[in-house]
């Protein structure tokens, strides 16, 4: 699955700062110049570039046929994809909200993620399923829902999230190049983000299932991924004030799951919070935690906590910022890791 | 404890639907190949004059409503706004056609139809302001909630009228969707449901050219949508969306055909979306200004005024009666969206069980606590820090 860890390489050209959609729209754009099996489809993607303007160009510079204006149905797109990878095509999806990713569930559930091990491997299906994920932009109902789990629990699929400009497009090009269907994330309110970044040969590009340590540390990790990752670098530097030394863990990727880096690190703290926007009951949170016990259990002097967003339906614009986990709410949990003096 | 102990169940006495014959001969279902026009024919003549005024009167403030609910837009006062300027005859001849007891099923373009069906002006925008999801009782008013996740209304309007028939009352669901919507899966299943059940549903798609920036060319290889009726054993009808006289006949005999138990109606109303999808779309990168300029020519308030003017039903003070009641409306609105809604952030708890789940009392008390204090979490709990 490295293989675009190889035809990427490491970067060599000027930086420029580039914002995360920009970064995205790179990406396909240099997967379809390499590999005219990618073909781009979904609602909007052609003429208007996406209604994030993800796709902007690639109808332009690759014809209709590579970058298509579909009819609106996420099942049919979804359905159609899967046929097309049968016949030997690379299909990168674009579902125009996470919501609206919904009515193509039964494709993904019956279908995506469950070919290969249906045919005893003979048809893998390359697809990438790229969903604008997550609330925080003021969006109405159905436009800022945390799907993950939904997707972690059906076996067969990868889950992908990039937080940064450099893994937007390092992530997604391992996407595409993946044999296994991947559903890729991105964080709607960091596609605004910016960084300095080089579009001729951007940053290291990993394969699929590494975390990485953001910020290093020694007094507690916070564990977390997507759009809580600023929220968490955030809260870290605000801890120090208070004496705390927080190291931050991006996930990048929660199928696969990094087990080593993130062990690894709480080994090294001995206390962890998991974070992340998605509701917490029945959510990552909990799967990650489980590990994190099974895996640490000796070197814990506090229980693994979560900070997530509360169980309740995406709420209204006007309301979202009490759901969302912000930065005290990150600092609550890590003043409860004094758990000794506590209990 | 089944239906039959349950209280109250002695009254529920289910009424089958009626026999029903697939039909053999599809031609009776085909619609014409025009779209079906009333003003400028000669059958505007057959228009009840009184009818064609309320018509416009109602359009008038439907553009001012339009034009009041995108001006909000810029001020930051709604977070978004579809407009329907330019489709303003379906969204009133939609309202008008149904009966008190009638349900409406509105997509999230509709408001205007919510609105002249009775709906308060702001209660039918805090969706799109942001302060709840649904600012009105849909019981009250029988509107379903503006629905966003496209054509999945469809089949709650065909449930709904397959549960009124079975009680026995002959109560009338119209749906309306998008011409994009029409390639959702719910859209199919739900006009197969209603031909099957012989639901008392009318479905109103709203061809307006577009779906965001798809063009209908791209959505449907179909002769017309409204020919998609004919596969499911329904009628499908082809309506000049911009002829409020025209979409008000036939939405007229349709509600009349499934109150009779002659089941489900396909509307296609051929219309244009003359603003941009939403504030937030930028309708230059699909399509010219041209377009647009040909359709206002075919404008639904000109169309009628023309018709009104002529026959001397409408003068020049008519009009600005008209307008001058419209603009009151939008003063109110106005003024009503400038003030600050107040919200209670507790009510995030409130209504996601009949009862909190002791999770959500919980989650409700932290809440609480964090909105009692600005607070500094770390010192609050008396941590120095870890040394
Ligand atoms: C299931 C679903 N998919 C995608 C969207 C995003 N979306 C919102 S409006 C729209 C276009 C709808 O076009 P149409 O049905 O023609 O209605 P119109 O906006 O023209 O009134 C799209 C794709 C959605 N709301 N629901």
């Amino acid at each position: 699955m490295s293989t675009a860890a190889a035809t990427v390489g490491g970067r060599t050209g000027r930086a420029k700062p580039a914002t995360m959609a920009q970064a995205l729209g790179r990406a396909l754009r240099d997967a379809m110049a390499a590999d005219p099996t990618v073909h781009v489809l979904g609602e909007d993607v052609g003429t208007l570039g996406g209604v994030f303007r993800v796709t902007d160009g690639l109808a332009k510079e690759f014809g209709d046929d590579r970058c298509t204006d579909t009819p609106l149905a996420e099942a049919g797109i979804l359905g159609a994809a899967v046929g097309m990878a049968m016949y030997g095509l690379r299909p990168v999806v674009e579902m125009q909200f996470d919501a609206f990713a919904y009515p193509a569930f039964e494709q993904l559930v019956s279908h995506v993620a469950k070919m290969r091990n249906r045919t005893a491997g003979a048809m893998p299906l390359p697809i990438t399923v790229r969903v604008p994920y997550g609330g925080g932009i003021g969006g109405v109902e159905h436009h800022s829902d945390s799907s993950e789990a939904y997707y972690m629990a059906t076996p067969g699929l990868h889950v992908v999230m990039p937080a940064t400009v450099d893994d937007a497009y390092g992530l997604l090009r391992e996407s595409i190049a993946s044999d296994d269907p991947v559903v890729f994330l991105e964080p709607k309110r960091l596609y605004w983000s910016k960084a300095d970044w080089s579009p001729e040969a951007p940053a290291q590009v990993e394969p699929i299932g590494r975390a990485v340590v953001r910020r290093p540390g020694r007094s507690a990790t916070l564990i977390t991924y997507g759009p809580s990752l600023p929220v968490c670098l955030e809260a870290a530097e605000a801890a120090t004030a208070e004496g705390w030394d927080l190291e931050v863990v991006d996930l990048r990727s929660l199928v696969p799951f990094d087990d080593e880096t993130v062990a690894a690190s709480v080994r090294r703290t001995g206390r962890a919070v998991v974070v992340h926007e998605s509701s917490g009951f029945g959510g990552p949170g909990g799967e990650i935690a489980a590990r994190v016990t099974e895996r640490c259990f000796h070197h814990l002097e506090a229980p693994v906590l979560r900070v997530a967003g509360f169980d309740i339906p995406y709420p209204p614009p006007m309301q979202e910022r009490h759901h969302l986990p912000g930065v005290d709410r990150v600092l609550d949990a890590v003043a409860r890791l004094q758990w000794e003096a506590d209990s | 404890m089944t239906v039959q102990e349950l209280p109250g169940a002695a009254a529920y006495r289910p009424t089958p639907p009626p026999a029903w014959k697939p039909l053999t001969d599809p031609a009776p279902l085909l619609p014409d190949p025009e779209p079906y026009r009333v003003l400028g024919t000669d059958s505007a003549a057959d228009a009840d004059p009184e009818l064609l005024l309320r018509l416009y009167t109602e359009l008038v403030r439907g553009r001012r409503y339009n034009a009041q609910a995108t001006a909000l837009t810029k001020q930051g006062r709604l977070a978004v706004y579809p407009s329907s300027t330019g489709q303003e005859a379906c969204e009133i001849a939609a309202a008008l056609v149904l009966e008190e007891r009638d349900w409406l099923f509105p997509s999230y373009r509709d408001t205007l139809a919510a609105v002249a069906r009775g709906l308060d002006p702001v209660e039918a925008l805090t969706l799109l302001r942001g302060d709840r999801h649904t600012g009105y009782d849909p019981r009250e008013h029988r509107i379903a909630p503006l629905c966003t996740p496209l054509a999945t209304q469809l089949p709650h309007a065909v449930g709904l009228a397959h549960a009124a028939r079975l009680k026995g009352d002959d109560v009338v669901a119209l749906a309306m969707v998008g011409d994009g919507g029409t390639s959702e899966g719910d859209f199919h299943e739900a006009l197969n449901f209603a031909a099957v059940w012989r639901a008392p549903v009318v479905f109103l798609v709203q061809n307006n050219g577009f779906a965001i920036s798809v063009p209908l060319a791209k959505q449907t290889a179909a002769p017309s949508l409204a020919h998609k009726a004919v596969g499911y054993g329904m009628p499908g009808r082809l309506v000049d969306g911009n002829d409020a006289a025209a979409m008000h006949q036939v939405l007229g005999e349709a509600v009349a055909r499934a109150r009779r138990g002659e089941g489900p109606t396909l509307i296609e109303a051929v219309t244009y979306r003359m603003d941009a999808h939403t504030n937030a779309d930028d309708a230059t990168r699909y399509r010219g200004d041209g377009e647009v300029e040909a359709w206002r020519e075919h404008d639904p308030i000109r169309l009628l005024e023309r018709e009104l003017t002529g026959r001397g039903l409408l003068d020049e003070e008519g009009i600005a009666t008209a307008r001058e009641a419209a603009e009151r409306m939008a003063e109110g609105l106005r003024e009503q969206m400038n003030a600050d809604p107040v919200l209670d952030p507790m009510d995030l708890f409130a209504h996601v069980y009949e009862e909190r789940t002791g999770q959500l009392r919980e989650q409700a008390e932290m809440l609480r606590g964090e909105l009692a204090a600005e607070h500094d979490p770390l010192e609050e709990n008396g941590v120095e820090g870890r040394r």
